[in-house]
């Protein structure tokens, strides 16, 4: 369906990466936040706060990110489409309801503006050093979907996407940006409201009698219902059966966390995004994401002045990873540079995904800065001498 | 043998899903008391069900969720209080029940009572007090007595314990009731006033654990609790909060203890919203954005 065109603000804006998120979740028809302050985050949150009650919605501030994080998902069962702002160490308090998201099914976003880390780590430098935690983060096993936008019109954009997934899937989604690009101040395109196409949630029509909270019908999503419709419906964190009642038999356990794996990764070769350049006889390729990807160009850049036959894949969906991608160019290619603001979590995936067929090497970066293209550029010129 | 046909159906019934029982309650727990109370209540103050939500943490009453007939969600624990928030925001046409242990509420989720009671969002809050952390094995909650003996505190506890009524009070809650398992129609007229409350209201039930909290500190069964109850509790409408607290084997103060009214969240926002938006402001939150 079409975006709601009251929070839609159409126009050719000059804005930074957190307020275009921000525009993003309101066109995407998110109507309602939950929030704890936190620097470099709380710019997205704060512009909700301004915009939403003329649009028709509820930013609240909560007392901290346990409680914003379950806030949202208590909108969400009473019919918005709502999301949750932090950084890492408000990330870290949100793992529980992450899970919590990810059992019950629930659809919603979170958005982390990564920052150096462990702990308070380096208020507010960034970071991309939460890559992993957000892929297994809270307990169990149960797959998400993460973003990575690089650019102010990505976080407007992205954000759009990143609703719309979670109400396909009925996963939590991960909006994960990183301090840089929250920040950075550049120009975002808002187009009108008939040409954003939103997700609408995965509604039951069936008759009270009829609906059962998690059956599936082949697609491995079931059909959702609100609080106060009459359905009369359970929900519940425990491992729990179609009707949504607690079972705790391996068999059903077995069933459930199954589907709420396979229901992503049977669409992960749809799901997932990247942007590629030049990888038609690529002797290296540069995997990068979010600004780590900006400064790679340079690097790109300054190689394919030298002669240099390098290749550029940005992934626009951390996970599900690239699986396919990858292991198709690790035939061709020597080897896949990976340059990223940690000390080294996605090239492991791309290590694994290549299976030793090209070399993986690691540009790794402690954060509080971007890399300088130059450690990246070293890093193409030597694996383009092996 | 003697055929007798028994045609008589329990009122309460209606209000629980039958095919969840047998529940997971102990023989004398008085979770399942308060249910039939909050089952009666439902009758007597005549609430839409249809409108009716509750929201239960973890622990044993955080099971009611399961047993009862409505849309009810099971969340995390300590955390029903904010889903319970967000749903009430995003809905206001919801009626809103929390129904959750002491140490869900009053321990992991303190926090958020706090908040919540001095925000006055529009929640009934029961909070079924057995004194102790009965899911996991009888540990020391905030809510154990002085002297009394738990699993983590096998020589007797020594912290002291929380008064809830006094600290919901004291964060703002606009109706304040305690009562025990013995007191079940004083119960259930308590959970009727409280529907006709718009703001934070909060309700008190003193139950008994004879499995955990009865048998270590040599209490007897459910049965020696009833009367315990029924010889150790005084009525004490309108006693100030500070002097209700509790003691091992004491006397139980029970009764309304606060009863005022001040605006709820959602009439605040609503409020502010008007006096510095004017026609700018939308009220309803617009959920055609969400489905098709």
């Amino acid at each position: 369906m079409k975006a709601d065109p009251r929070g839609v603000l159409t126009g050719t804006h000059f804005i930074d990466g957190d307020h275009a998120c921000c525009e993003g979740a309101l066109a995407a028809g998110a109507r309602f936040a939950a929030g704890y302050p936190i620097t470099p985050s709380t710019e997205v949150v704060e512009r909700f706060a301004s915009r939403v009650p003329t649009v028709g919605g509820t930013f609240i501030q909560m007392e901290d990110e346990l409680a914003a994080s379950i806030t949202l998902q208590g909108a969400v069962w009473g019919g918005a489409k709502a999301f949750t702002v932090t950084s890492g160490p408000g990330f870290s308090l949100m793992m529980e309801h992450i899970g919590y998201a990810a059992m019950t099914e629930t659809p919603c976003v979170f958005v982390d503006v990564q920052r150096g880390g462990p702990s308070t780590g380096l208020p507010t430098l960034p970071a991309q050093a939460d890559m992993m935690q957000a892929r297994w983060g809270s307990h169990g096993d149960y797959e998400i979907i993460a973003l990575c936008p690089n650019s102010p019109q990505e976080c407007f954009d992205l954000t759009i996407k990143a609703f719309n997934l979670a109400e396909e899937f009925r996963v939590p989604v991960m909006f994960m940006m990183d301090e840089v690009v929250g920040h950075m101040t550049e120009k975002v395109v808002i187009p009108s409201a008939d040409q954003i196409e939103v997700v609408p949630r995965k509604h039951t029509r069936k008759s009270i009698e009829e609906y059962l909270p998690y059956g599936t019908n082949g697609d491995m999503v079931p059909e959702m219902a609100h609080a106060g419709e009459g359905y009369k419906f359970h929900v519940t964190g425990l491992t729990h059966d179609e009707r949504g009642y607690p079972n705790m038999t391996p068999q059903t356990q077995d069933k459930l966390v199954k589907r709420l794996q396979n229901k992503v990764r049977a669409a992960a070769d749809r799901v997932c995004l990247f942007e590629e350049d030049r990888l038609d006889g690529a002797d290296v390729v540069v995997v990068s994401y979010g600004i780590t990807s900006r400064v790679a160009q340079r690097a790109i850049d300054l190689a394919r002045d030298r002669g240099l036959k390098v290749g550029k894949l940005r992934l626009i969906t951390a996970w599900p990873f690239a699986d396919k991608k990858i292991a198709d160019l690790a035939s061709s290619v020597k080897a896949f540079i990976v340059p990223e603001l940690n000390l080294g979590q996605m090239v492991r995936e791309v290590e694994r995904a290549a299976g030793g067929k090209a070399k993986t090497v690691a540009v790794p970066h402690a954060g509080g800065g971007v890399h300088n293209p130059d450690e990246i550029l070293r890093a193409i010129v030597e694996a383009t001498r092996c | 043998m003697l055929n007798v046909i028994d045609d008589t159906v329990n009122p309460v019934e209606p209000f629980l899903r039958t095919d969840r029982m047998p529940h997971i309650w102990c023989p004398g727990c008085g979770i399942g008391t308060t249910v039939n109370s909050f089952a009666r209540a439902l009758i007597d103050s005549n609430v839409d069900l249809q409108t009716l939500a509750l929201v239960s943490g973890i622990g044993c009453t955080g099971r009611v969720a399961g047993y009862v007939k409505l849309d009810s969600f099971h969340t995390t624990h300590g955390r029903a209080i904010p889903f319970a928030t967000g749903l009430k925001l995003a809905n206001p046409k919801l009626n809103v029940v929390v129904y959750s242990g002491d140490g869900d509420l009053s321990a992991i989720g303190g926090n958020h009572l706090i908040h919540a009671a001095r925000r006055n969002i529009d929640l009934k809050v029961i909070c079924v007090n057995n004194l102790i952390y009965a899911m996991t094995g009888g540990q020391t909650a905030p809510t154990t007595p002085g002297h009394a003996t738990t699993s983590t505190n096998p020589y007797g506890t020594f912290e002291p314990a929380f008064n809830l009524p006094h600290l919901v009070e004291a964060a703002g809650a606009v109706y304040v009731a305690r009562w025990t398992t013995f007191h079940v129609r004083q119960l259930a007229r308590s959970i009727s006033e409280a529907f006709q409350k718009k703001g934070f209201s909060f309700i008190e039930v003193i139950s008994p654990c004879p499995t955990l909290y009865q048998r270590r500190n040599k209490m007897g069964d459910g049965l020696d609790t009833m009367k315990y109850y029924k010889e150790k509790s005084k009525v004490k409408n309108g006693a100030p909060t500070n002097e209700v607290g509790l003691t091992l084997n004491g006397e139980v103060a029970v009764g309304k203890f606060v009863d005022r009214d001040r605006p709820d969240y959602q009439s605040m926002m609503r409020a502010q919203y008007v006096e510095s938006l004017g026609d700018r402001y939308i009220e309803e939150p617009e959920m055609e954005c969400v489905c098709e």
